[in-house]
């Protein structure tokens, strides 16, 4: 368990230190004026990537001998991840987090930012709770 | 240190969390689940998609959350950033009447005295519920879609990014000028 607080450490420090948890550098972005949030959203892509390629062909296990890998998520009709993510974009946009910036900014020192973790949860809650009636 | 600490260093360090998670226990890096975690473990209410053993499930990544709130405060008080953003986005911010731009998010917007005001409670309020249920829609958020999922190539994840930024264009150019 010390390792996930250690890892989740030197994500937050990156996060704040790189400022994507600043609601400015979201706008930057949406906006398209500077190039700072693509290249570390693209090259975190690139190496994650490159990452699991190699996990791969060196077929790693966990201890029990499992192998490292990450579960598909479903593609179904896709109606969920369009419209939820298109709901979650305007939540980002307004925010000027996503979820992890949103923990990482009260940590910051933005404690109003609790009303919006607070918030999230609601909505994770109402989602549960209309999920049954909802197009997937 | 260098303020921002530049994307080509801190691109790579977010993207080996992935392999990280996977070589320390198998685990997919996600951060929104914490937020079905919390609901499961707090008011599960009888709720299907809140029964489930959210301990064993999720506690490493509530463990991870938990390091994402203290490694940040203490970045940001051995290493505050001092935020600089493009002089175009702080012309266009200023016209829609943004008027702080001293720290990481406008003071006049996000303050508990704004809480009340439209535009107060629209951001916070209203865009934390978006970030919430949107999220737990589409089932993943910026790490789990948009890392996670565009570096394993699943199209689901790439259906999910394309919503991320049809919602974050909608917001920024229709809806906050008309709140801010």
């Amino acid at each position: 368990m010390i390792a996930y607080f250690l890892l989740g450490c030197a994500f937050g420090a990156v996060f704040m230190e790189a400022e994507v948890i600043s609601w400015f550098r979201i706008q930057e972005m949406f906006r398209f004026d500077a190039f700072h949030m693509f290249g570390i959203i693209g090259s975190a892509i690139v190496v994650a990537g490159l990452s699991l390629t190699a996990i791969r062909s060196l077929n790693l296990r966990d201890a029990g001998g499992e192998p490292l890998t990450l579960e598909p998520k479903p593609l179904g009709s896709g109606v969920r991840y369009v419209t939820g993510g298109t709901i979650f974009g305007l939540g980002w946009a307004l925010t000027g987090a996503c979820p992890g910036p949103l923990v990482a900014v009260i940590g910051s020192g933005m404690p109003v930012m609790i009303v919006a973790l607070a918030s999230a949860l609601a909505g994770t809650w109402v989602y549960g709770l209309l999920r049954p009636r909802l197009p997937h | 240190m260098p303020h921002p600490l530049p994307w080509y260093i801190a691109g790579p360090l977010i993207g080996l969390i992935v392999p990280a998670l996977l070589l320390t226990g198998n685990k997919a890096f996600g951060i929104s689940s914490n937020f079905r975690h919390i609901c499961a473990a707090v008011a599960p209410c009888g709720i299907d998609f809140f029964r489930y053993d959210w301990k064993r499930l999720g506690l490493w990544n509530l463990v991870f959350l938990g390091g994402v709130f203290t490694g940040a405060a203490l970045a940001a008080y051995f290493a505050p950033p001092t935020i600089q953003i493009s002089a175009r986005t702080v012309d266009a911010l200023r016209a829609i009447g943004v008027r702080d731009f001293t720290g990481l998010a406008p003071h006049d917007v996000f303050a508990w005295s704004a809480l009340l005001t439209l535009r107060g409670f629209a951001c916070i309020v209203v865009g934390g519920f978006l970030v919430g249920f949107g999220t737990a829609y589409a089932g993943g958020c910026t790490s789990g879609h948009a890392i996670t999922g565009l570096a394993d190539r699943q199209p689901a994840s790439l259906l999910a990014v394309c919503g991320f930024f049809a919602g974050g264009l909608m917001a920024t150019y229709f809806i906050l000028p008309r709140i801010l």
